[in-house]
């Protein structure tokens, strides 16, 4: 399953999709009519949501919970924001792998989703070298 | 037509308000995508939020896009191979929660088919001369090499 929010994090989430256009993925992304421009079929549109609006929160967690329970992904990617970081939530209680790749645009630390997923994704990606520095993030390279 | 975009998630009338007077000036057709519906013009078009289709239309029929310094703006720019022009927001003028996008820019700077401009009268120098703008490289970097390997190997191991 891979996660990004619509605009860059989803944008970012399609450049690096030569690293799982070989699996069986289904996308999952925040607006309609994003998919197809990418000319994907098997994706779920969920709520999209930041962290002061805890209604879009909870509604986008539940289409992120039935998504997976109806898939089952052994791996959820994810490029972020907030609905990226329940999905990897959601990844660990269903028992996948759970990778978090922190936006480009955190040139000097890491997104507060991604300070929070660091904790929890089995692999935690910086695209900056010098913001991977601490605990488990690590640095292997940028999409530019 | 030129397309301008500030992204979907907030408004930069510091953009609009320099592409107005650009426009008005130079005698140029923009169409800006302002994420601000409240906002109207008697020299752009306007759209507050369009949907992806049309975004895609508008991208790939303009001759070159003017932009925030958004990395989905970037990446756009770098797939439908369009110059673009970016302007980044500031996080002291309000324009954003931080000076992210300066770093972004200042990342750009050296990379073919993008250009930053500082202000509204560097805007109006690159749009003036945009004939001579050339479309970024749709070629993926060792870096984004590198970092596909690290996720595919993760996924397969």
């Amino acid at each position: 399953m891979a996660v990004g929010s619509a605009g860059g994090h989803w944008q970012q989430l399609l450049e690096l999709r030569d690293a799982y256009v070989a699996e069986d993925v289904h996308y999952v992304t925040t607006l309609k009519g994003l998919p197809e421009q990418f000319n994907l079929t098997n994706y779920t549109i969920v709520r999209d949501c930041n962290r002061d609006q805890k209604l879009d929160m909870a509604i986008c967690a539940f289409g992120l919970l039935i998504t997976a329970l109806r898939k089952r992904p052994n791996v959820v990617v994810t490029t972020g924001a907030l609905p990226g970081l329940l999905a990897i939530m959601i990844g660990k209680v269903i028992g996948a792998r759970t990778i978090w790749i922190d936006s480009i645009a955190n040139a000097e630390e890491l997104s507060l989703s991604g300070q929070i997923a660091s904790r929890h994704a089995d692999l935690c990606l910086s695209q900056w070298a010098h913001v991977a520095k601490e605990g488990k993030v690590q640095f292997e390279g940028s999409i530019l | 037509m030129i397309f301008a975009t500030v992204g979907t998630q907030l408004p930069f009338p510091r953009l609009i308000d320099a592409l107005e007077d650009i426009a008005k000036r130079r005698d140029l057709r923009i169409l800006a995508q302002t994420c601000d519906a409240g906002r109207q013009s008697d020299v752009l078009t306007l759209r507050s939020k369009m949907p992806p289709d049309e975004f895609a239309d508008a991208f790939q029929s303009a001759p070159f896009i003017i932009a925030h310094a958004g990395i989905g703006t970037v990446l756009s720019a770098r797939r439908y191979r369009k110059p673009l022009i970016i302007l980044a927001r500031r996080a002291d003028l309000g324009e954003h929660r931080n000076d992210h996008q300066l770093a972004t820019a200042a990342q750009m700077r050296e990379r073919p088919g993008i250009y930053v401009a500082g202000n509204g009268d560097s805007l109006e120098d690159l749009i003036v001369n945009s004939g001579s703008l050339k479309p970024p490289s749709a070629e993926g970097s060792a870096s984004k090499r590198l970092l596909v390997d690290c996720i595919r190997t993760f996924i397969t191991q």
